[in-house]
């Protein structure tokens, strides 16, 4: 079962592999979009990673919903209430349990990326973060590693794309040839996600 | 609702600059007396191109005088931060609401209708008619 300090230790996993990779995520946001992806979500993961370790929150559930919640007040662009509402919704589908199981995971991030979709207003194929998101929460009905392969091959799936929502669309056709900056950052969250698991030494 | 209270107007922007001179223009254009509180809500804490929920909380509580308080937004993370935040349900005021409305028109609409005592319903509409005129 993951409990709270599994939730914790995702969040600051994802914010290192965010920090290593904010240069890439800034220069392909530069290709299609205002180049500010990469700093934006350091920005982000950085207040949430300094929120939990002020006052760690003690249900899965909650840990989700603080770090939503900074990143929607802290990263600025549109990335901060898209990724603030996967992880809010997520936890709140994971409502007060102590410890959820990873099937439990899999069905509240599915609400998580639901939540996220009707936002944004984007499907998939749009060349967004559901392309590697939608395809995870499937795989991780199997495995965490499922999980992040899929999100993985989602984002690169997204390269011969034509953007349909955002700065990006209106590059129409240009925006072809180029992986999404946010499907590129869903798959390091997903793929932080199975890291944790890994360290953890759980099912994974 | 108390009778005298006015509707107030929230225009949040990408960019400081933008939401500031919009909110100008619209208190310019409904002159003719005392205008309904409007305040702008534009680019980051920084100054920086983007949108703050703190700015955005701020600027809705200054203008709130419990008639409601209809928010104006432009684009990208301007209209998604407005929705996360409404669905959050604690950082804006009760009667806060999203209105679509093309930014500029719709903010003169608003305040124009809000000035002369129309209700949250009253400017929602207004400014959502603005995008029924056409230019060309």
């Amino acid at each position: 079962m993951l409990d709270a300090d599994f939730f914790h230790r995702w969040m600051i996993a994802a914010a290192g592999l965010v920090d290593r990779d904010a240069e890439h995520l800034t220069e392909l946001d530069s290709a299609i979009g205002d180049a500010d992806h990469g700093s934006n979500l350091r920005r982000g993961f950085a207040a949430v990673s300094a929120a939990l370790a002020k006052e760690p929150p003690q249900t899965p559930g909650a840990v989700l919903s603080l770090a939503g919640r900074q990143l929607i007040s802290t990263v600025g662009g549109a990335s901060g209430p898209l990724y603030g509402t996967l992880l809010r919704r997520t936890g709140k589908a994971l409502g007060g349990a102590p410890a959820v199981s990873r099937a439990d995971l899999a069905r509240a991030l599915g609400e998580g990326v639901a939540a996220v979709s009707q936002l944004g207003g984007a499907q998939a194929g749009d060349k967004t973060m559901l392309d590697a998101l939608l395809p995870a929460v499937d795989a991780l009905g199997t495995s965490f590693a499922a999980g992040r392969d899929a999100a993985r091959a989602g984002a690169e799936a997204t390269v011969p794309l034509r953007a349909r929502k955002g700065r990006a669309s209106y590059l129409g056709e240009r925006s072809v040839g180029h992986q999404d900056p946010g499907a590129t950052s869903a798959a390091l969250l997903i793929a932080a996600l199975a890291d944790t698991a890994e360290t953890a030494g759980g099912e994974a | 609702m108390s009778r005298d209270a006015q509707v107030g107007i929230v225009l949040v922007s990408h960019s400081g600059p933008v939401a500031d001179s919009v909110a100008e223009l619209a208190r310019g254009l409904a002159a003719g007396g005392a205008t309904a509180p409007v305040a702008a809500a534009g680019g980051t804490l920084a100054g920086g191109l983007g949108t703050s929920t703190e700015l955005i909380a701020e600027a809705a509580r200054s203008v709130d005088a419990g008639a409601g308080v209809a928010v104006l937004v432009d684009l990208g993370s301007a209209v998604l931060t407005v929705k996360a935040m409404l669905a959050e349900g604690d950082e804006l005021p009760a009667g806060a609401r999203l209105v679509d409305a093309p930014f500029v028109e719709g903010a003169v609409a608003a305040v124009v209708t809000a000035s002369a005592g129309g209700d949250l319903d009253a400017v929602q509409a207004a400014a959502s008619e603005a995008y029924d005129y056409r230019k060309a």
